[in-house]
């Protein structure tokens, strides 16, 4: 299972905070774990036109090759805007 | 603990004194003080709610110190980043960073704020006269940060 955590305008666009996942077969990067989400259709397929999408794994900044696995905590999330 | 993520408000005084209690090295202290403003993007701005990532935040922001640390002899640092409920005027975000002379003191202040505003999972959702929006991201703040990296 991966925890898969979605913050600000994408919480509210997608209505949750976050889920438990079986990672899909084949799935081993956040781009992957990105398209499989993406293929559920409506919402979720917005989900990978967020311009400027951002990834963390396991609480460290990530990007599309980033690797994933069983276990690990994936977070999306729009450009940070604090300060 | 150099870095905090709160809903309390701060005392600037209080945080600067205690930077530097007891360290005779420290001959310079550099702060900044950020605040809710009352307008952005054109249009009023009657509230603020600060959303942040539990754990990574705190991380991130860790992680921009100990960056800030390895590139300039500095000696104390205090972040602290509010959230939740925000009206204008409320303080938002304090860094302050001691050393022995002021130059490191300005530049690390700056380069934290920098990467702070790039780089730790902070966002804002503003209430305007138009309804509630979350704030874009600035590219300027991305140029603001890039030119550490020169």
């Amino acid at each position: 299972m991966v925890k898969i955590l979605y913050f600000a305008s994408l919480r509210e666009k997608l209505g949750t905070s976050g889920e438990s996942l079986e990672l899909p077969a084949g799935v081993a990067d956040v781009g992957g774990l990105l398209a499989a989400l993406a293929a559920r259709g409506g919402e979720w397929e917005s989900l990978a036109a967020v311009r400027n999408l951002k990834s963390a794994v396991n609480q460290e900044m990530a990007r599309s090759h980033t690797p994933v696995k069983d276990g690990d905590e994936v977070a999306f999330f729009p450009p940070v805007t604090g300060g | 603990m150099s870095v905090s993520v709160q809903e309390a408000d701060f005392d600037v005084g209080a945080e600067i004194a205690a930077l530097t209690a007891g360290d005779p090295r420290a001959g310079a202290v550099a702060s900044f003080v950020g605040l809710v403003r009352d307008v952005n993007d054109g249009a009023g701005v009657s509230e603020m709610a600060l959303e942040h990532y539990p754990g990574m935040t705190e991380k991130a922001l860790e992680a921009i110190v100990a960056e800030a640390k390895a590139r300039w002899d500095i000696y104390a640092v205090r972040v602290i980043h509010r959230v939740g409920r925000l009206l204008p005027c409320d303080r938002i975000v304090f860094v302050a960073v001691s050393s022995a002379h002021r130059g490191e003191a300005f530049a690390a202040c700056e380069f934290i704020m920098d990467y702070l505003k790039t780089r730790a999972p902070f966002w804002k959702r503003e209430v305007t006269p138009a309804g509630a929006r979350w704030v874009d991201a600035r590219e300027t703040d991305d140029d603001a940060a890039a030119r550490w990296e020169k």
